[in-house]
């Protein structure tokens, strides 16, 4: 059963990535037009609309780059580093 | 608890094991699941009975076994119960030596978390290390024996520091009462045994033995090594060190360190493991604010972040038990082949990262809440930006180079390839179900923490964290898609602090065969010459006057002091090892005696 959701997702890629983005534009939306921010803790989430979409997003690509970047001045290494 | 009679879980994992090669082969796997179910019941029929059960008094010692309340019981609950699905994953296991040892570090676990005074923390804590070494020894590849070794020194300079803190602690205040310590004015002892602890914790940079011994780890002792060291020592900071600051930035390092080695490894179970350094780095934090809501966090934390880590443990270790591959470089594409495992992992993804109705959304949040109440602000935001990291890795890089991606199996991993035998898939079924029932029904786990009252006025399921944690979610999972040619596995390792001690070995090694060995030669030559020489040369002299027998009376000095020669040479045979070993003896004696005198 599993396999066959997933040959049937599969076979529809560029529809689910279409929903995907859809999903993603009604979660921001329902942010910013329903939900009620009088109890957050900071200004910035009180008055950006959408801001931990963009929160993560940034935090993402953050992770990733520094990472690498930290990765490839030296720190990763051939398997066999030790080894020898 | 049955009447008054109170039994210790510990005794109950530990006897189980002891007795274990008595059983007969047919009972064996019946006998596997019913001792961790008995010391399930045990803690189970614990709750509510709070007070100290279990006290020995031995010479000025007071010894006890059992103290039983809110914090201990819940730690208590969470691993008897982890042991009882990690037995049930390795139930194919025919080796008996392989549950022996799961179980006695179980028992090394629990004996830690019911003590009363550190005496009998210290000897329980050492019997962790000592069974653990095992359970990577037990993979017996030729890596293995030195992984086990670099673990269990570490451990044991960890255990070094922890006993030092308590002898001068006893020394400063006559009590080894494990109470929560003065963390407004630490003094030495407080800092060593912090020391001890927070290299069980594995904060950076007493972190590297973690993911060096959890990826080399055999497929059933890494899900039994993921869950009790790091929560053992994050039960001991909880209990003992609550409130003091500086583990509050230590822990925010932590989780995003573990977040920036996670994106670097290939691994898949290396990389889960520095995710353990991350997600424990909440707790530590937790630990850390000390507050009720943050102790309740931490606590929560853990118990959700076994059960998860358990079943990503076991997600991945059924495909290297299937396959034989852990590496993402070797692996993908396998969702046709190995379906069901990629669900299971896949609900641990979930629960790690957090998602609305999975564990760790009604856990994490605790302690980012706390942070954030506290004004701690900075903490708040660094907490919730590893968490997107968590996602990241846990949530899509592992299924997704596993299951999906590139297809880099070869011909062989690709046939073997399948999903696993019952008992592992049980296991994974069982945590699974626990996973998201944490995060449906928040009563079953509030109701077990610390602080009831703090944890029933807190509620996750509001429409501003649902909103959150969704926006930071699928951002994070756009941010992955966007960006995941940069995020190709690449068949390398990464450098950590255990280079250090690796390298620095190594340095030790080259010494030991260059200048060391060419120094005990020369001490040794120096010795003939300086000692020897003049006292054969004595010896000889006194014969030579015996032999010419001028008085009768010195005939037998040159046998005694031929005789003497002789002894003083038996005794010190001149190598430097034996001097040093004289030397430190006679150092630690003298020390054993100041402290006790």
């Amino acid at each position: 059963m599993i396999v066959k959701i997933i040959s049937f997702l599969r076979e529809r890629l560029r529809t689910v990535i279409r929903l995907s983005y859809v999903v993603l534009a009604l979660l921001v939306a329902w942010d910013v037009v329903f939900v009620d921010k009088h109890h957050a803790h900071t200004w910035a989430e009180k008055h950006i609309p959408g801001f931990w979409a963009l929160f993560g997003f940034v935090a993402c690509v953050l992770i990733i780059i520094v990472s690498k970047w930290y990765g490839h001045l030296g720190i990763m290494t051939r398997e066999d580093y030790y080894d020898r | 608890m049955i009447g008054n009679l109170w039994i210790h879980p510990a005794a109950v994992m530990a006897l189980g094991a002891l007795l274990m090669p008595l059983v007969p082969r047919a009972a064996k796997k019946a006998y596997l699941l019913l001792v961790p179910a008995l010391a399930f019941g045990a803690v189970y029929l614990m709750n509510g009975e709070w007070g100290t059960y279990g006290v020995f008094k031995v010479l000025d010692f007071e010894l006890i076994f059992g103290r039983v309340d809110r914090l201990s019981h819940v730690f208590g609950y969470i691993m008897t119960l982890m042991a009882f699905i990690g037995t049930l994953y390795g139930l194919h296991e025919k080796e008996d030596a392989q549950h022996m040892a799961a179980w006695l570090y179980v028992s090394g676990s629990l004996g830690t978390i019911y003590s009363g005074d550190f005496l009998t923390l210290f000897v329980f804590w050492e019997l962790m290390a000592f069974a653990s070494v095992f359970l990577v020894w037990f993979r017996r590849r030729p890596q293995s024996l030195w992984t086990g070794y670099r673990y269990l020194m570490v451990h044991t300079a960890g255990g070094l520091a922890l006993l030092a803190g308590f002898i001068l602690r006893w020394k400063a205040t006559g009590s080894l009462a494990f109470e929560l310590l003065d963390v407004q004015n630490p003094d030495l002892a407080t800092y060593l045994i912090g020391a001890g602890f927070i290299l069980n914790a594995a904060v950076p940079p007493l972190h590297a033995w973690l993911p060096d011994a959890y990826g080399e780890a055999t497929v059933g002792g890494a899900v039994f090594m993921c869950a009790f060291t790091t929560k053992t020592a994050v039960y001991c900071l909880a209990r003992g060190l609550a409130g003091l600051d500086i583990l509050v930035p230590l822990g925010v390092f932590m989780a995003l360190y573990g977040v920036v080695y996670a994106v670097l490894e290939n691994d898949a179970r290396r990389l889960l493991a520095y995710h353990i350094i991350s997600q424990v780095g909440y707790m530590v934090a937790g630990c850390g604010l000390g507050t009720e809501m943050a102790i309740n966090g931490a606590a929560a934390h853990a118990f959700a972040h076994i059960l998860y880590k358990g079943l990503l443990f076991m997600g991945t270790g059924s495909v290297l038990y299937m396959t034989g591959k852990s590496k993402f470089t070797e692996l993908g594409g396998l969702w046709e082949k190995m379906p069901r495992a990629f669900v299971y992992t896949l609900i641990g993804g979930l629960s790690i990262s957090a998602f609305p109705l999975f564990s760790g959304f009604v856990s994490k949040s605790m302690i980012i809440a706390a942070g954030f109440e506290e004004h701690n602000y900075w903490a708040g935001f660094l907490l919730t930006l590893a968490s997107a990291g968590t996602f990241l890795h846990t949530g899509l890089k592992v299924p997704y180079f596993i299951w999906f991606g590139k297809n880099n199996c070869s011909k062989e991993t690709w046939e073997k390839a399948a999903d696993p035998p019952w008992n592992m898939e049980w296991a994974m079924i069982i945590a699974s179900f626990l996973c998201i029932f944490i995060g449906s029904y928040t009563p079953y786990l509030y109701n077990l923490l610390p602080y009831p009252e703090a944890a029933a006025e807190y509620h996750p399921y509001t429409a501003y964290h649902l909103s959150e944690t969704l926006q930071i979610l699928l951002f994070t999972a756009l941010g992955f898609f966007l960006l995941l040619k940069k995020l190709e596995p690449e068949p390398k390792i990464s450098i950590d602090m255990d280079w250090f001690y690796r390298m620095g070995g190594r340095l030790f090694y080259r010494l030991a065969r260059g200048p060391i060995q060419s120094a005990d030669s020369a001490w040794g030559e120096g010795y003939r010459y300086c000692g020897l020489f003049p006292l054969m040369t004595t010896a000889r002299f006194w014969s030579w006057f015996d032999w010419h027998g001028i008085d009768t009376v010195v005939d037998g000095i040159a046998r005694t002091v031929r005789a003497v020669g002789g002894q003083v040479r038996r005794l010190q045979t001149g190598q430097v090892q034996m001097t040093l070993f004289y030397t430190v003896s006679v150092a630690a004696a003298v020390l054993v005696i100041f402290v006790l005198g």
